[in-house]
C-alpha cells in the first residue's frame, strides 16, 4: 500500500503549487471573478501552458494525466488558491463526455482544450431537476439536416463563455427515465441558442440556456448516454470534493494564523482552550474529508458500484465538513471574516456553495445508502 | 401551570395584528419579505407609522412617551410585526440609548434627546467595538481627554451598523487609562457632524454596505454629553447590552423563516415530488421546528419572569446562544432547499424597481445571501463564545 504520489506527479504538483502561489494572489482572483467572463483568459492560457488543464485529460487525447489522482491533485491546489478559472466546466464536465464517448474528430478537438484555446461546458441540469441525473426534459429530434435540440438548461457552470456546450437531451422516454438520453455537442454560436449569464455568490459564473431547435452533433450513441453522464458527473464530484479539501486547508491555515496573532484579554486568542479544541476538531474533520477524497480518487476507474459509492461518500463528507469548516472559520475569526476585504469569507462562500453543485450532502448520503443496498 | 395567553393579552395581540393589517404598506411589506434592500426612508416611514400609533417606544415607560407595555405585550408586539413582514425598528436610538438615558441620563439629556429619538430627529449609531477590542470590549482604547468644557476624543470604532445614516453616536471612550480596564470607561454622546469624525464603509462578504468604521480625530465633545458619571460607562454599556441581547434571540424571525421554509420546500421538487416529502430534508425541518418550539417556551419563561419583576440576567446569554443557532440553521435550510438555484447572485435585483425575470424561482435570490449575512448574529452583540464565558462564570460559578 502506498499513499504517496509518483515522483512525476509530485514534481508536477510542486511546480503547479509554486506557480499558483506566485501568480494568483487573492486580488488577481477578485479581478478575474468580477470581469464580464468571470475569469482571466490570459491566466487560463498560462495555466494551460503549465499543463494544469492537460493534467485532467488522458494522453490519448493530448493530455498528461486524466486519472482520479490527477483530478484530485489539481483540484486540491485550485481550492487552496480559490481559483475561479473554468477548470471544472472545461477540463472535467465539458471534456469528459468527449473523452469517454466522443468520435475521433471530437476527441481530436480536445487538443485545443489542452492548449487553453477552447472552452467547454456541460449543460445538463434543468430548472426542476435539482440533482437528479436522469431528469432531462430537453428533447433531441433527428431531422433531415441532423439533430435538433429544444429545451431549457439551468445553472450551467461557465455556460456563458464556453466555445462549445455538451448538452444532454432526451431522444425517448419519460422525463426521469435513465434510458433514452443522449449527449450532444453544440457550438456556442449555433442558431437558436440563447444564453443568459450571471455571477454566482461564490465568485463563479453560470448561465441559463434556452435551446430552440439548435443544431447539434451526437456524442456517442443517442439514447444510451446515461452511464456516460453518471461517469462524467462522478469525475466532477471528485473534482469538487478535492477542491473542497483545498478550501478547507486554506480556511484552517487562515484561522490558525489568526488565533496565533489576534490578541484579546491580553493574550493570543489561540491560547484559550475553548478555541484550541475547536481547531483540533476542524483538523480531525478535514482529515476525514481528505481520506474520503483519496479513496474516491483511487477507485475512479474501478467498477461502477465501488466508484460511485466512494464518490458519494466523498461528496457527502465534503458537504458536511465543508459547512462545518466554513462556519467555524468565520466564527473563530469573528467580524473580520464577514468582510469583503479579508480572504476567509470568500473561501467560506465557495466552500459552502460547493454543496449546491452535483448533489448536496443529503443527496449523496441517500445515494450512498442505495448503492450499498445494490452491492 | 397554564401556558395560554390571558383574555387581555389575546385582545392586545388581535389589536396589533389588525393595525398591522391595515397600516403596514403593502410595498414595504413586499420589500421586507422579498429580501430587498431597505433605504433610510423605508425605516423612517415605518417609524412614523409606529409613532403615530404611539408604539415606537414600546421599551419606554409612559412618562417619557413610551407604550408602557408589560414584557409579554412587548413580546407579542414584536412577534406580530415580524410575522406581518414589517421592517425592524432601527434599535440604536429607541431601543438602546433610550433606556440608558431613562435610567442614567440627566434631566437635561432626557428632555433634549428622548423627544428627538421619538421624532427621529436624530439617527443614532453605536460606538462600542474597536479593531483591537471586539470580544474583549473592555480593552477599548479610544481616548477622551478633558480640556476645559470639552472632552477631546481620539480613536477608531468599527462595525458601526448603519453609521452612514447616523448624525449622532453613543460611544464608549477611555477616560482613565490607569484604572482597571472596566473602570476607566465613560459613555459619551458624540455629534457625528463635528469636525474630526469620519465614516468609512466596510463592505461585507455579501457585497453589502451595512457596517462602517468611524475614525475620531481630535473631536471636541461638550462635557454635558457625558452620560452618568465619568469612568462608570461600563455599567451603562452592560445595561444596554442586556437589551441588545434579548432581541438577538430572534424567536419571531425564526418562526417567520420556518413558515417560509415550508413554503419553499413545498414548491421545490426532488425526484419530481415536493422536497418537503424527502425524508432527509423533512428530518432537518422537523428538528428545527422542535428546537424552535422549545426555544419559544424558553423565551416565554424569561418574558414571564420579567413580567413578575425579575430582571433578565444570565438567561439572555442562553437565549442568545440558542436563538442564534436556530436562526442560522433556518437560513441554512432555506439555502439548502434551493439546490443549484442557491448560486445565482445578481445584486441589482435587491434594488427597488428591478423588474427583470428572476433567475430560478422568484424567492431564490435572497436566501444564500441571508445565510452568509446571518453568520454575523453569533458574532455581534457579544459573541456566542463570550456568552458562554458569562454563563460559565455567573450561572455555574466556574
Amino acid at each position: 500500500m502506498d499513499f504517496t504520489l509518483s515522483e512525476e506527479r509530485q514534481i508536477f504538483k510542486d511546480t503547479a503549487e509554486r506557480f499558483l502561489e506566485d501568480c494568483y494572489p487573492i486580488e488577481t482572483r477578485h479581478n478575474a471573478a468580477s470581469s464580464p467572463q468571470g475569469f482571466d483568459r490570459d491566466l487560463w492560457a498560462s495555466f494551460a501552458e503549465m499543463g494544469i488543464v492537460g493534467a485532467l485529460l488522458p494522453p490519448d487525447v493530448g493530455g498528461f494525466g486524466g486519472e482520479g489522482v490527477d483530478v484530485a491533485v489539481v483540484f486540491e491546489l485550485l481550492g487552496r488558491r480559490l481559483v475561479v478559472e473554468p477548470f471544472l466546466a472545461t477540463g472535467v464536465l465539458g471534456a469528459a463526455p468527449l473523452v469517454l464517448a466522443g468520435s475521433e474528430a471530437q476527441r481530436n478537438g480536445l487538443e485545443a482544450v489542452v492548449a487553453g484555446e477552447r472552452l467547454l461546458a456541460l449543460a445538463h441540469g434543468e430548472p426542476t431537476s435539482r440533482y437528479g441525473l436522469s431528469e432531462v426534459a430537453t428533447r433531441a429530434e433527428r431531422t433531415a439536416d441532423g439533430w435538433r435540440l429544444t429545451g431549457t438548461k439551468a445553472v450551467v457552470l461557465n455556460g456563458d463563455s464556453a466555445d462549445a456546450l455538451v448538452v444532454s437531451a432526451r431522444v425517448a422516454g419519460a422525463p426521469a427515465d435513465e434510458a433514452g438520453l443522449g449527449l450532444f455537442l453544440v457550438e456556442g454560436h449555433a442558431p437558436g441558442l440563447v444564453r443568459r449569464g450571471y455571477g454566482g455568490i461564490e465568485g463563479g459564473r453560470a448561465a441559463e440556456i434556452r435551446l430552440d431547435g439548435v443544431p447539434a452533433e451526437p456524442v456517442g450513441e443517442p439514447g444510451s448516454a446515461y452511464p456516460v453522464i453518471e461517469a462524467v458527473v462522478g469525475r466532477g464530484v471528485l473534482a469538487l470534493a478535492a477542491e473542497g479539501l483545498g478550501l478547507m486547508e486554506a480556511c484552517r491555515a487562515l484561522t490558525l494564523d489568526y488565533v496565533k496573532t489576534r490578541t484579546q484579554f491580553g493574550r493570543p486568542i489561540g491560547s484559550f482552550q475553548a478555541l484550541q479544541h475547536r481547531l483540533v476538531d476542524m483538523v480531525l474533520e478535514i482529515e476525514q474529508a481528505r481520506s474520503s477524497v483519496m479513496l474516491a480518487a483511487a477507485t475512479l476507474d474501478g467498477d461502477r458500484l465501488t466508484r460511485e459509492r466512494n464518490l458519494s461518500a466523498a461528496k457527502h463528507l465534503a458537504g458536511k465538513v465543508g459547512r462545518f469548516v466554513a462556519e467555524e472559520t468565520i466564527q473563530i475569526h469573528g467580524g473580520i471574516a464577514m468582510t469583503w476585504e479579508y480572504a476567509a469569507g470568500h473561501y467560506a462562500k465557495r466552500l459552502v456553495m460547493l454543496d449546491h453543485l452535483l448533489g448536496d450532502t443529503d443527496h449523496h448520503l441517500e445515494r450512498f445508502i442505495r448503492l450499498g443496498e445494490a452491492a | 401551570m397554564d401556558l395560554r395567553l390571558s383574555a387581555e393579552e389575546e385582545a392586545f395581540r388581535a389589536d396589533v395584528r389588525a393595525w398591522l393589517d391595515q397600516r403596514l404598506p403593502a410595498a414595504l411589506r413586499a420589500k421586507v419579505t422579498g429580501g430587498k434592500r431597505l433605504k433610510r426612508e423605508d425605516y423612517l416611514a415605518w417609524h412614523a407609522l409606529l409613532r403615530e400609533r404611539g408604539w415606537l417606544a414600546w421599551h419606554w415607560p409612559t412618562e417619557h412617551g413610551g407604550a408602557g407595555w408589560t414584557p409579554i405585550q412587548k413580546h407579542l408586539f414584536e412577534e406580530a410585526c415580524v410575522a406581518a413582514g414589517a421592517p425592524r425598528v432601527v434599535p440604536f436610538g429607541v431601543n438602546m440609548l433610550g433606556p440608558v438615558l431613562i435610567r442614567y441620563g440627566s434631566k437635561e439629556q432626557q428632555d433634549h434627546y428622548l423627544p428627538r429619538i421619538l421624532n427621529d430627529d436624530d439617527w443614532w449609531a453605536q460606538g462600542y467595538s474597536e479593531p483591537g477590542a471586539g470580544s474583549d470590549l473592555a480593552s477599548l482604547t479610544t481616548r477622551a481627554v478633558r480640556d476645559g468644557d470639552h472632552y477631546v476624543v481620539n480613536g477608531q470604532k468599527t462595525w458601526t451598523t448603519l453609521g452612514h445614516h447616523a448624525n449622532q453616536m453613543f460611544c464608549l471612550v477611555r477616560t482613565d487609562p490607569s484604572a482597571k480596564p472596566q473602570k476607566g470607561i465613560s459613555f459619551l454622546l458624540i455629534d457625528m457632524d463635528a469636525p474630526g469624525v469620519e465614516v468609512r464603509p466596510i463592505i461585507t462578504l455579501d457585497g453589502e454596505h451595512e457596517v462602517n468604521e468611524v475614525w475620531l480625530t481630535d473631536v471636541r465633545v461638550p462635557v454635558e454629553n457625558l452620560v452618568g458619571e465619568e469612568n462608570e460607562g461600563w455599567t451603562y454599556a452592560k445595561y444596554l447590552l442586556t437589551y441588545e441581547r434579548t432581541g438577538i434571540a430572534g424567536v419571531a424571525y425564526s418562526k417567520a423563516m420556518l413558515q417560509h421554509l415550508k413554503r419553499v420546500a413545498t414548491d421545490q421538487k426532488k425526484d419530481g415530488r415536493p422536497l418537503k416529502d424527502d425524508p432527509f430534508f423533512a428530518a432537518r425541518v422537523g428538528r428545527l421546528e422542535i428546537d424552535l418550539m422549545a426555544m419559544d417556551i424558553f423565551n416565554l419563561r424569561v418574558v414571564a419572569a420579567a413580567g413578575a419583576g425579575k430582571a433578565p440576567g444570565v438567561e439572555s446569554s442562553l437565549l442568545k446562544i440558542k436563538g442564534t443557532q436556530i436562526r442560522q440553521e433556518a437560513t441554512d435550510l432555506l439555502r439548502r432547499a434551493l439546490g443549484p438555484y442557491a448560486l445565482p447572485f445578481v445584486p441589482e435585483q435587491f434594488d427597488e424597481g428591478w423588474n427583470e425575470e428572476p433567475i430560478g424561482p422568484d424567492y431564490a435570490a435572497p436566501l444564500a445571501v441571508q445565510y452568509f449575512n446571518m453568520r454575523k448574529i453569533s458574532v455581534y452583540g457579544g459573541s456566542n463564545e463570550i456568552q458562554r464565558n458569562i454563563v460559565a462564570k455567573t450561572m455555574l460559578g466556574l
